[in-house]
């Protein structure tokens, strides 16, 4: 029987930790850490969870100690944030190239300087080519349900890949919402015995990580790592399967939301998809063909599937809660494009940036959104690409 | 030895063998080059202990002659070597051009 909560999104991402119960778990516990961790640690504490905690002295430490364990052989998890994770960002491509299959919810919140402790997506998006496969969440439930799930796709034995999943920070992450929780038991079952293929710690067969791979090997390593990207939408929609069956709730590797016959749409991630979708059953009530495409699997970006999705519209905007500086577009925006680039006929695409450092997104936002949309399938002009969204002149 | 191509790699770059670090030569990283003075050796085998290749071998418990194959040059031995009296029994020279 599911027992229906009521709990912080971290709250809810700390009870999936603990029921999945990782043999080891490496984190940094003070700020830019976040109260999933401490929750976690609770559970430490408590004697809720065998899992073995290393506090270490930062977050390069953290996810250092996390590669170690999970060479060793164990099932590895941790957490982190913003600077945190820009903080770790040499040892992720560690993890990726190593192919160890870490776990790792990310609570997204924006980059310094300036300093600023709330929600945007800067800090994921500045890991989104490390080699990581990334899961995002708009709400606490997909935010738990993702967690458990991640466990399979990291350990899939085609793949082994570290999988982030991210859930705003603040916005899921801090508020208290309805989350719907299996038995610890359903879970232990779901994700299984790990067993890692190549364990530094079988001192029957010793062998070495992290070997120096010179010009005449280096380039074989990656492409082997490009081409095992490939197989990653497979093995996320088959974990999807299963999941439902047993909980009930359906993922794919995006959501889509009255898109099917829409002529003009937003796609957009995390929680504001939510706020958006209201916005959209309003311009619907009025007539209007509005939908919405949200991203869940962003790494590897199912490039394909999204421009067949997509493909059908007039006008697109392509919201992000981060900005490539340097005179480029949001992040997402650039994938979008590259997802409709092969169609002759493709809609119009234009891109905002919203919600940066933790400002609100409003319905009027996505109304605005939507009002130029509107606009722009009537005249077939755009008036600017890029443009900031809920910035004051 | 034909190179490997991208299908054939292990995952990871893991290597699953040990003891391998004998296939490959480090000799030729080499600028100074050890040299044994018989002489002043007191057979103490600190050298042996501080080598971080396998360049200086061991028979019958005693010290033998540099295996150049693998010596990179580092020098630790001649900076460790206690040698007899004060006189070393390692130095380093110039590898000749
Ligand atoms: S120079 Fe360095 S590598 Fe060569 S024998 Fe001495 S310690 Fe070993
Ligand atoms: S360290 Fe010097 S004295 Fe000792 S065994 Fe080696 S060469 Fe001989």
């Amino acid at each position: 029987m599911p027992k229906i909560v009521a709990a912080t999104g971290n709250e809810g991402v700390a009870n999936a930790l603990r029921q999945v119960t990782p043999d080891v778990c490496a984190a940094y516990p003070i700020t830019p850490q976040t109260e999933l961790m401490q929750r976690f640690s609770s559970f430490v504490s408590n004697g809720q969870v065998q899992t073995e905690l290393v506090l270490v002295e930062s977050e390069h430490s953290a996810m250092s100690a996390c590669v170690g364990a999970s060479a060793a052989g164990g099932r590895v998890a941790t957490a982190t944030s913003s600077q945190g994770l820009a903080l770790m960002w040499e040892i992720l491509y560690i993890a990726s190239g190593l192919r160890l299959p870490i776990v790792m919810p990310v609570v997204n919140r924006s980059l310094s300087a300036p300093l600023n402790i709330h929600c945007d997506h800067s800090d994921a998006m500045g890991a989104r080519d490390s080699g990581w496969i990334q899961i995002w969440s708009e709400n606490a439930q997909e935010a738990y349900d993702n967690t458990i799930q991640a466990f399979r796709i990291a350990e899939h034995l085609d793949i082994r890949l570290p999988v982030m999943i991210c859930y705003d920070g603040f916005i899921i992450g801090h508020s208290i919402s309805r989350i719907e929780y299996l038995e610890d038991g359903e879970v232990q079952n779901f994700v299984g015995e790990f067993r890692q293929v190549n364990p530094l710690l079988d001192i029957e067969h010793p062998l070495s990580y992290g070997p120096l791979i010179l010009p005449d090997y280096y380039m074989e390593y990656r492409k082997a790592q490009d081409e095992v990207a490939s197989k990653v939408s497979k093995i996320v929609l088959d974990v999807a399967d299963e999941f439902k069956k047993l909980s009930g709730r359906k993922y794919g590797l995006f959501e889509t939301y009255r898109l099917d016959d829409a002529d003009i749409g937003i796609v957009i991630l995390n929680s504001a998809a939510g706020t958006t979708k209201d916005v959209i059953d309003e311009f619907r009530d009025r007539g209007i063909k509005a939908g919405l495409l949200k991203p869940r699997l962003y790494r590897p970006f199912p490039y394909v599937e999204m421009g067949e999705a997509l493909k059908y519209l007039k006008a697109i905007c392509v919201l992000d809660r981060s900005d490539a500086f340097g005179g480029s577009f949001g992040q997402m925006f650039l994938d979008i494009s590259t997802s409709l680039y092969p169609y002759d006929k493709k809609p119009l695409l234009i891109n905002k940036i919203y919600g940066l450092g933790g400002r609100d997104y409003l319905p009027e936002h996505a109304e605005h959104v939507l009002n130029e949309l509107i606009e722009i399938t009537r005249s077939g002009k755009v008036k600017a690409y890029k443009e900031y969204i809920g910035v004051r002149e | 030895m034909k190179l490997k191509g991208w299908k054939e790699v292990t995952p990871g770059a893991v290597i699953l063998e040990a003891g391998n670090a004998i296939e490959f030569k480090t000799g030729s990283w080499r600028a100074f080059k050890p040299v044994w003075k018989k002489e002043h050796c007191i057979q103490c085998l600190l050298c042996w202990l501080y080598c971080p290749d396998m360049a200086i071998k061991v028979k019958d418990g005693r010290r033998a002659e540099f295996d150049y194959d693998f010596c990179k040059g580092c020098g630790i031995c001649a900076l460790e070597c206690p040698g007899k009296k004060g006189i070393k029994a390692i130095i380093m020279v110039e590898e000749e051009k």
